[in-house]
């Protein structure tokens, strides 16, 4: 009887469709987002998240009735990130029926975004999405992390899709949007993200461990050993996947009872 | 039809909790109008996001629910559940409706142990609580909070562990609180919501 590790599938929703790419390029078609979650909650989904990679202010209406039908058939719990910008934003999100929203760019340019929304909705609905990508070259004030090949790094917070530095080390961030009232940190990591070859352990487990809040790692599962490796090596409280799922590879039933049989706690 | 009125004071979300009634077979609305709250056959008080704002907001509704809490069921839900307590020390101690005795705290810092408690969590069932019919012990619900409630043996239906035992959800005569969301809880939370609605 404890808390159990959630299992998220996300779905990255562009013109109200779910697509899938590798590092944030190449797009694919992967089907309608409420039907893609529908499956999931009944695969024993812990909670489904959708990021609006469109993003747009005129796009705004288009994600808030995806939101809208999902929440209408779904009774498990919806994050939702993606061109999320003010307390405005936030409050029509949650209106239109999502329980948490994620906030990421708008996070990094203005920080007190993250103070007056967890003071308006509570710290338990704001996830900051934190995007990151090894940085080689050790400078004074930045996080060491060694990778396992032994080489020491900083992770440098990216933004605008991975595509924009920010020279904002990353767990220092994390304990700073800890600090501003963020609830939950959804850590992305533009290393492994679309690769199939694993979560990036080495940050995941630094933030992880460096923060009171969960973590959900996120970007590079590609086998059931990978969702182990998370909670385990990367000290994750969620772990979080896409394309393995939208694709069939295998179903969040299969993982669950992949870490149960590993004395993983998972709600079967 | 009895109505079931799903109090609106501009926090929460309300489509999920309405649609798990419609679900559960009710007839919900969603609605601030004090004289629908005053006539509904039961009320729902939702809630995401902190105690005091939730109370600011709830302000000029506070006499109509508590004068329809003696007169028909009322259940909260999660901060709606907190707000039905007597006091939260969430951004310093502020009183709630007091419908319910006990108090809401935050989780203590333990090392590893992180706030909010986010997810999925089993419910300790005490026997004979009609919220709780043909909900088995160790059944899991969704939850998201970073303040508990502490209650009396008396006026808890169950208990749920996570850094302590706290209490998941409460009773007072007819008034009930969860702190999980039952909305959000697939099939144990739609059953949920049925058993409330045959209370009404």
């Amino acid at each position: 009887m404890a808390l159990t590790r959630r299992i998220i599938p996300c779905l990255d929703i562009k013109d109200g469709r779910v697509v899938k790419g590798t590092h944030f390029e190449g797009l694919r078609d992967a089907g309608d987002p409420v039907e893609l979650a529908a499956r999931y909650n009944e695969q024993g989904a812990d909670e489904v998240v959708f990021l609006d990679i469109t993003a747009s202010k005129e796009n705004r209406g288009t994600i808030l009735s995806v939101i809208g039908r999902a929440a209408d058939q779904l009774f498990l719990p919806l994050t939702v990130g993606g061109g999320i910008r003010s307390v405005d934003d936030i409050q029509q999100t949650l209106r239109a029926g999502a329980d948490k929203v994620s906030i990421n760019t708008s996070a990094v340019t203005d920080p007190s975004l993250i103070d007056r929304a967890a003071a308006r909705f509570g710290t338990q609905c704001i996830v900051v999405a934190i995007d990151v990508r090894a940085n080689p070259v050790m400078q004074e004030g930045k996080t060491p992390v060694v990778l396992p090949d032994g080489r020491e790094v900083w992770y440098e917070v990216v933004t605008m899709g991975g595509s924009h530095p920010t020279g904002i080390d990353a767990v220092r961030w994390a304990q700073e949007v800890e600090a501003r009232g963020a609830g939950e940190i959804l850590l992305t990591s533009m290393e492994t993200d679309g690769t199939k070859e694993g979560f990036d352990i080495p940050i995941t487990r630094a933030i992880s461990e460096g923060v009171g809040i969960p973590v959900i790692a996120s970007g590079g599962v590609g086998t059931l050993e990978h969702f182990y490796d998370g909670f385990v090596l990367g000290k994750a409280d969620a772990c979080l996947a896409a394309s393995v799922f939208h694709y069939g590879e295998f179903t969040v039933r299969q993982v669950k009872e992949y870490l149960a049989a590993r004395d993983i706690p998972v709600r079967l | 039809m009895k109505t079931i009125v799903i109090i609106d004071y501009g926090l929460g979300n309300l489509r999920s909790v309405l649609r798990g009634l419609e679900k559960a077979g009710a007839r919900a609305v969603v609605s601030a109008d004090t004289s629908a709250i005053a006539a509904a056959d039961a009320l729902v008080l939702p809630g995401v996001g902190a105690f005091r704002d939730g109370m600011g907001m709830l302000g000029p509704l506070e006499g109509t629910v508590r004068a329809a809490a003696r007169e028909v069921p009322v259940l909260g839900i999660c901060l709606g559940m907190q707000m039905l307590m007597e006091s939260s020390d969430e951004g310093g101690l502020q009183a709630g409706l007091g419908l319910i005795p006990g108090d809401v705290r935050r989780f203590p810092r333990v090392p590893g142990m992180k706030v909010p408690h986010m997810g999925w969590n089993t419910l300790e069932v005490r026997e004979g609580e009609p919220l709780f019919e043909g909900i088995a012990d160790g059944s899991y619900v969704y939850f998201v909070h970073s303040y508990y409630a502490s209650a009396a043996p008396a006026h808890t239906m169950t208990t749920t562990e996570y850094i302590c035992p706290f209490a998941s959800s409460v009773r007072n005569g007819s008034v009930y609180g969860v702190q999980f969301h039952p909305e959000k809880s697939g099939a144990v939370g739609l059953r949920l919501l049925k058993n409330y609605i045959d209370l009404i």
